[in-house]
């Protein structure tokens, strides 16, 4: 794969906003992520809105007759993937705690992710 | 300024493609340089040269492979994409022994690599999307 850009290094930012398997963003979304971390960005991902169900832990999709790809965001630490965030509303309207998730993340509130996506230079949503 | 564009929509179910069309002529008239289109998910469907739109509508793709030879755009099409959907160039078509390509003039396909790459090298990368 061409690599350009060589040196650079911009704070890129994922914005994964739907659930996993309604529809393919999260799986997509996340080819990208895996994909981008050859570049040696500095990458971090957020969780909105229905986002947040990408992270549940347990999922099964056997029944659903699609793949479960949930276990590859276990697998982002070692693409030095460490900066994940999920927000406090869209984990609070939905009952979930940071317990419920199969990764450590950060849990920060809308007005602190505004912030945070003020200081990136891409931002790709999903 | 540089622009590079996403493109996450295909033709006609939603507007991402005609507004990310608009959106790139009017940048290139006021003068900016595009860097590249990149379509993703089932944007990849902006690239097929098998739409037979009716004659009272736009033709999208022939849209934008015009604009394409027009101002040298590189149209990039997400390789990973294209294959779960069926689209693809001769290359890839002799590949995975299809019988049929379907690529639009001024599409070519490649790597998520080329999307990073838009992110790294342009000023500003706009999504066009759901």
């Amino acid at each position: 794969m061409e690599v350009g850009g060589q040196g650079v290094v911009k704070k890129f930012m994922y914005v994964n906003r739907k659930a996993p398997h309604g529809t393919i963003y999260a799986l997509e979304s996340l080819e990208v992520v895996l994909i981008g971390a050859a570049f040696e960005q500095d990458v971090s991902l957020a969780f909105i809105d229905d986002g947040v169900y990408q992270l549940v832990k347990g999922q099964d999709t056997q029944a659903l007759g699609v793949k479960n790809f949930s276990p590859t965001f276990r697998a982002l630490e070692d693409y030095d993937v460490n900066k994940l965030y999920a927000t406090r509303e869209a984990m609070e309207a939905r009952g979930l705690t940071a317990d419920d998730f199969l990764v450590p993340v950060q849990v920060v509130s809308e007005g602190e992710l505004a912030e945070i996506m003020e200081t990136q230079d891409v931002i790709l949503s999903f | 300024m540089k622009l590079g564009i996403l493109v996450n929509e295909g033709p006609y179910t939603h507007q991402a493609s005609d507004t990310a069309y608009q959106f790139v002529k009017a940048a290139l008239a006021k003068g900016h340089d595009i860097f590249r289109v990149f379509f993703y998910h089932d944007g990849v469907n902006n690239g097929t040269r098998l739409t037979v739109p009716p004659q009272d509508d736009r033709n999208i793709v022939k849209r934008w492979s015009e604009l394409a030879a027009q101002h040298n755009l590189d149209l990039v099409v997400c390789i990973a994409a294209a294959q779960r959907r069926g689209l693809l160039d001769a290359n890839e078509a002799k590949r995975h022994g299809k019988n049929a390509d379907n690529i639009a003039p001024g599409f070519r396909i490649s790597g998520l690599g080329q999307l990073i790459e838009t992110g790294i090298q342009a000023d500003r990368l706009v999504v066009f999307g759901d």
